[in-house]
């Protein structure tokens, strides 16, 4: 047992430059596999498929579970949304135009519509994607044309940010851009910072919409390096008192309409059920159609699709047969499948059994406007119907609140086809 | 007073009784054993013989009776240490084989000696242990001392195993009526005890014993000098067992008088064994010396003043031990007693300041001539300044009115002495104190130091001031300090005087080169345009003369230079990443150099061996500033090659630091190459393996393993062809003991690494991969042992987390993830198994909750009930949701939108 070594250090670093050599390394190392980690993390899911958009002439795609099948199969042929969305051109303008969520028109009361529901003000614009990379943003409208090409303060939104973000991170925002007040109002968020929201339900998406939006800046007011400010639309329960306040509440954005969200509902590209829209005088100057003149025409008007075999359908998805077309009326007036047919409902209306369209008072007009992408939606077509013949009333949303045991009784007249 | 028993010491007989060792071996029913005790004898004197060829053939008897029956030979061995009539030199030596029988320095090695001696013929055993207490009772010394030894190593054996119980009883059950020699030795034998087993091996009672007979030997009732120190000494380690006697007011009281009476002693052994005691209890029993600490400040105050020098470094040192104490508190509890903390903070180097420093001031100007040249020197000034450091550290801002009178009253004068301790009181209490404070101190100082440093005619003066100007520029220069004390007007004189001094003796010079290394890093946050830019040129040149210099081995001089350069190179800017550049052939051209085949002695070798270190460490920091960049990497890029070349050729030279140091700059360069590197894989992999391999020196092992992190991200899916070999080694490294544990957790991070990489192709390993990873993640599960022990687990957990992770996102999106389903469920058992423990770090906690999220994001709706079964998916998350960590806080985010996608799908 010898006296024990007292010495201290005497007039050194207390760190070795080897040893600072060897943490350094082990820093980088460390931040390389995070990176690494992150890199993967982001590729989650969220590559979108850049659909091989069969041509509208194919024949009876009517099975979607095969349609689906093939597309994730087939991954050769994917882009990645970052990529597409610097693209230019039809194709892509399609195939944006396929990535939105439509809602369907509400056309009878959900069940359950205060526990499962959603509801928020529509503003009125332009509805259109927001994607943002790469040090741009560019939003796209519905028909897949280039709105804004800006830089903004969404994460990989503008140049100048510090650069630390990794290559992977974007974002992909579901907006409405209204024009008065120059704002993007964002209705849904489908990625954000590299991750990927598709396969979350609106629940999760709304909460991940409304932490992230507002720490990211971009709700900031515009500046030189963020073009346009972002906002988030408030968002209620579906119950009373949040209906009301979405209904009737001071919003800073002219109102269209109401969109219902079911809160499991994921994101999903095209026209569901699971999201609906619903207006009324109060809450929308576009309740009735309008048309080229911005005039409520005396019938109301209803595009269509014509198929191969002269069937006139809907752009659902299966699509719903309106009519049928003679093989000799379409040779004669020139019409090919594929086209949009634009037709006046007559006086004889239409006529539903069990709650399917059963007759349509059909009378031709001639080929609709090119700038359409789509023929309407069956949702569309009954709901300007109800408008113009028995609405359903914001009272009617309310009193089904208010008698949420009373749901199994009412009649459904109209079958779901989505 | 010296009668007070600490807890009652029995007066019974010894119940369990000593045999007479004698009997024992009288009637050992070992055959021929005194045949084979006449030659062991002959044979351990021949051990020692000064022929070369007696000694190595006895050395070969030895170990051939030891493989033929290790028994006997270890009863003979203890036999002959017991034996009175054997000669002193034979007994020593049995006794120390038989001590190198128990105990290793290797830890597998220990570990299998302690099994051998577990597993011994337990009469055998009993003969060797009563042979062993009969030797403490002999009347040679040397017989004694090491038998006292051996016990406490078959104690630290035996006790944690329940075996031996009677061991303490009997050494202490007649220490009263011994004779001072065996009184000394059984004293001794219970001081080794306590350094070789833990305290809780031992109950209250028994430590009782033991302190009683301890404190009661060193008291001044204590006839014998001899038992006195032993006493002594044995209370030092005795003192970790004195928990409960510590919080016995009476108790302590009477353990402290002891201790302090021993300070005064007459015999200078036994007032530096006291004062090592004070020392330790300075540490051990910091919150129990709020009554005593008047007493010991006047102690340790005579003692610093007028005691022999071992002796008074110990006083030094009690207060050096006291500042670490209250350092650590206040940095823990940030000044604040709130209640919570274990040990408030008593203030006590602040309460002693006005007599502390003083004393401490005095010694500064005692130093010795040449301690400057000598590496081992420790002195009293050196001591006293040390200490004074820490008191500045302590206690900050008040410190400086304390010394200031004594800067100024001698740092101009004509004694040498009292320069030096001017500037060394200086440059000691430049840390702690605030800038406030101290900046208009330096600036004042600042003109006359860069004076000194070349005009002052005493080397050991201008070595401290280099050194005070380097601690200025640590502490006070720099982005993070509001006024800076460097001008445009004065960083021009201060490079200048610093590049001057670097020509200096290799003591001053590499001083210099630590003040520049400081200067050069208070710049590093400048931004793109940096104050030395216009000297870059003339600092880098005037570091590598300095490498070249005839005498740069001494005083580590060119060590400092190549130090110095490599933070230069940090520290560099967009402005001078051209002369960057133009640095890395002159750096290649000497490590070419390095290489060229001479022949070279053995010293020569290490010599060269370590230049060679110093350059692959700097073009290590070349490589990483280089290639962080891409137009400095592109333009870096064009010596690939050929650095790679140079290297290959050093992993040629057998040297440790160098492997590490080559090994590094590998990483780096695979790093900056990317995939590019795959060139370099079909002669470099020898390299690696040899580096996996390397289990002496675990540090290059780990780097090796690092590397293999490295080259993974580099190559993804091209180093398939060599993941057979690596993950070979790999989980045979895991599963070797002779490894130091330090490199596991890093390899289990390094197969995430991998599957990152290869992605499916990990298939081959997965089954080996997650069996070694589920054995280890069930160890590491629960913790029970010392911070240092938690501290490994943690980084075991993180280590086999990242391999987890990485492995889920390898095989992410491939048609084989259903693979890993059946690992799910004792993947989130782990998880919450090392969230119940609640004794996870932050970055177990960040990894943790990132694999659940990989976990979710790659199983998906596979996974999805079994994560909404764990806890995990619930109260973790949350909890780290709501964390403070952003890093925590996005792991969380990023699982729970993974899980909400798994479990809504």
């Amino acid at each position: 047992m010898a006296p024990h070594d007292l010495r201290r250090p005497f007039k050194r670093a207390a760190i070795s430059d080897q040893q600072k050599r060897r943490d350094l390394s082990l820093l980088r190392q460390a931040q390389n596999r995070r990176d690494a980690q992150q890199q993967a993390r982001c590729l989650a899911s969220s590559i979108l498929s850049l659909q091989s958009s069969a041509p509208e002439s194919e024949p009876e795609q009517s099975d979607i579970e095969i349609e689906t099948e093939h597309d994730s199969e087939d991954l050769s042929k994917d882009l990645d949304v970052r990529r597409v969305s610097k693209l230019r051109g039809p194709e892509v303008r399609k195939w944006f135009a396929r990535q939105l969520m439509l809602p369907e028109w509400m056309i009878d009361v959900p069940d359950r519509l205060s526990q499962d529901w959603y509801v928020l003000a529509r503003p009125a614009g332009k509805r259109c994607f927001v994607v943002s990379s790469n040090g741009t943003t560019v939003s796209r409208q519905r028909n897949g044309s280039i709105l804004h090409y800006f830089p903004s303060a969404l994460p990989a939104g503008a140049k100048t940010r510090d650069g630390s973000g990794s290559a992977q991170s974007y974002c992909i925002l579901d907006c409405i851009f209204h024009e008065s007040d120059q704002t993007y109002y964002v209705i849904d968020m489908v990625c954000w910072n590299g991750y990927s929201l598709y396969d979350c339900t609106a629940e999760f998406r709304f909460y991940w919409l409304n932490s992230k939006l507002e720490e990211s800046g971009a709700c900031n007011v515009p500046s030189h390096y963020h073009k346009f400010r972002f906002s988030a639309v408030p968002v209620y329960n579906c119950d009373q008192t949040g209906l009301y306040a979405a209904y009737s509440g001071a919003v800073p954005y002219v109102k269209d309409g109401l969109l219902f969200y079911n809160k499991h509902a994921h994101y999903q590209s095209g026209n569901t059920p699971l999201v609906l829209v619903w207006k009324d005088e109060n809450c929308s100057q576009y309740v009735i159609d309008t048309d080229g003149k911005g005039e409520i025409p005396s019938q109301q008007q209803v595009v269509l699709e014509l198929q191969d075999d002269g069937k006139l359908v809907t752009s659902d998805d299966p699509p719903v047969l309106f009519c049928c077309l003679d093989g000799d009326i379409i040779e004669k007036s020139g019409l090919q499948s594929g086209n949009l047919l634009r037709f006046a409902i007559g006086d004889g209306g239409l006529s539903f059994v069990d709650g399917k369209l059963e007759n349509a008072d059909l009378i031709y007009l001639g080929k609709s406007n090119r700038a359409r992408a789509f023929a309407d939606s069956y949702s569309k077509v009954i709901f300007q119907f109800m408008v113009r013949h028995s609405p359903l009333k914001i009272d009617d949303l309310l009193a089904s609140i208010n008698s949420p045991d009373d749901q199994e009784k009412i009649p459904s007249d109209i079958e779901m086809v989505g | 007073m010296a009668g007070i028993n600490i807890i009652g010491v029995s007066t019974k007989c010894n119940l369990l009784g000593v045999v007479e060792p004698a009997s024992i071996i009288r009637s050992s029913p070992i055959c021929g054993r005194n045949i084979m005790a006449m030659e062991v004898t002959q044979v351990l004197l021949n051990a020692q013989s000064i022929d070369g060829a007696v000694r190595k053939n006895a050395e070969e008897s030895l170990k051939q009776f030891q493989e033929q029956n290790l028994t006997v030979f270890l009863v003979s061995l203890s036999g002959e240490l017991a034996n009175e009539e054997k000669p002193v030199e034979t007994r020593k030596l049995a006794g120390l084989i038989l001590k190198n029988a128990l105990d290793a320095k290797e830890q597998h090695r220990k570990f299998e000696l302690v099994q051998r001696w577990l597993s011994l013929d337990s009469n055998a055993k009993s003969q060797i242990k009563a042979c062993l207490l009969k030797t403490l009772t002999s009347v040679v010394s040397d017989a004694r001392s090491t038998a006292s030894q051996v016990i406490a190593k078959v104690a630290g054996i035996e006790l944690p195993h329940k075996q031996w119980p009677e061991l303490i009883g009997s050494l202490l059950s007649n220490v009263h009526q011994l004779p001072a020699h065996a009184k000394q030795a059984t004293l001794e034998t219970l001081g080794y005890l306590c350094e070789e087993v833990s305290p809780d091996v031992i109950d209250q009672d028994q430590v009782n014993k033991i302190l009683t007979a301890v404190v009661q030997g060193m008291s001044t009732s204590e006839g014998s000098i001899d038992v006195r120190l032993a006493a002594t000494r044995a209370l030092f380690n005795a003192l970790g067992f004195a928990q409960a006697n510590f919080s016995n007011d009476m108790e302590r009281d009477y353990i402290m008088r002891v201790v302090c009476e021993a300070t005064l002693c007459p015999d200078v052994r036994i007032r530096q064994a006291a004062f090592e005691c004070l020392v330790s209890i300075s540490s051990t029993y910091y919150d129990k010396l709020a009554p005593y600490i008047q007493d010991i400040f006047n102690i340790t105050a005579k003692a610093v003043k007028e005691d022999d020098e071992p002796v008074a470094l110990q006083a030094i040192e009690f207060w050096s031990s006291i500042c670490d104490e209250e350092i650590d508190i206040l940095e823990e509890y940030g000044g604040d007693f709130t209640g919570d903390s274990d040990i408030p903070c008593f203030y006590f180097v602040k309460q002693a300041l006005p007599a502390l420093v003083p004393m401490l001031l005095e010694t500064l100007l005692k130093q010795e001539e040449d301690q400057d040249q000598d590496e081992g020197a420790w002195n009293i000034a050196m001591a006293g300044g040390t200490c004074l450091g820490l008191v500045a550290r302590t206690v900050g801002d008040d410190i400086v009115p304390l010394v200031v009178p004594f800067i100024e009253g001698n740092i101009s004068k004509p004694d040498w002495r009292q320069r030096e301790g001017a500037t060394y009181a200086f440059g000691s209490i430049l840390e702690g104190p605030s800038p406030e404070k101290l900046i208009p101190l330096v600036n004042v100082a600042l003109t006359f130091m860069l004076s000194a440093l070349t005009k002052d005619p005493s080397s050991h003066v201008k070595d401290t001031t280099a050194w005070t100007l380097g601690r200025i520029f640590e502490f006070l220069h720099g982005s993070a300090v509001d006024s800076p004390i460097i001008s445009q007007a004065n960083c021009q004189q201060i490079v200048t005087v610093l590049l001057q001094s670097m020509k200096d003796t290799p003591n001053v010079a590499e001083k210099a080169c630590g003040a520049l290394y400081f200067l050069v890093q208070g710049y590093e946050e400048m931004g793109p345009s940096s104050p030395l830019t216009p000297f870059f040129q003339e600092i880098v040149q005037s570091l590598l003369t300095v490498t070249h210099r005839e005498d740069a081995g001494e005083s580590r001089l060119r060590t400092a230079a190549y130090e110095t350069l490599n933070e230069v190179v940090r520290c560099s800017t967009d402005e001078t990443a051209p002369l960057v550049l133009q640095l890395v052939p002159v750096i290649m051209m000497e490590l070419h150099n390095t290489l060229e085949g001479q022949k070279l002695s053995s010293e020569e070798r290490e010599k060269q061996s370590e230049l060679q270190g110093l350059l692959c460490g700097c073009l290590q920091v070349i490589i990483q500033k280089l290639g962080s960049s891409e137009p400095t990497k592109y333009v870096f890029m064009q010596y690939a090659d050929q650095i790679m070349g140079l290297f290959l050729r050093v992993f040629d030279c057998r040297s440790a630091t160098v492997h590490e140091e080559a090994m590094l700059a590998i990483g780096a360069l695979a790093y900056a190459t990317g995939a590019d590197f795959a060139k370099y894989m079909p002669e470099f992999y020898r390299y690696l393996e040899m580096g996996l391999q390397n289990f002496e020196e675990y540090q290059v092992c780990a780097v090796t393993v690092g590397v293999v992190g490295d080259i993974s991200r580099a190559l993804e899916e091209k180093i398939v062809p060599y993941c057979d070999g690596i993950m070979t080694q790999l989980l045979k490294n895991l599963s070797s003991n002779q490894l130091h544990r330090s490199v596991k957790p890093p390899i289990f991070s390094c197969f995430g690494d991998i599957a990152l990489a290869v992605g499916e192709y990990f298939e081959k390993y997965l089954m080996w991969a997650m069996s070694a990873l589920q054995t280890a993640a069930e160890l590491s599960t629960h913790i029970a042992g010392d911070d240092e022990l938690v501290e490994y687990t943690n980084s075991l957990r993180n280590g086999i987390l990242e391999a987890y992770s990485g492995i889920f996102q390898g095989f992410k999106n491939s048609p084989k993830t259903q693979l890993l389903i059946p690992y799910a469920p004792h993947i989130l058992q782990f998880l919450d198994g090392i969230y119940m423990e609640k004794d996870m770090d932050d970055v177990v906690m960040k990894t943790a909750i990132g694999v659940l999220g990989d976990l979710a994001d790659t199983l998906g709706s596979h996974a999805g009930s079994m994560i909404q079964q764990s806890v995990s998916s619930k109260d973790f998350l949350n909890e780290c949701l709501s964390s403070e960590d952003l890093m925590i806080k996005e792991s969380a985010e990023w699982a729970k939108l993974a899980i909400s996608r798994a479990i809504s799908v």
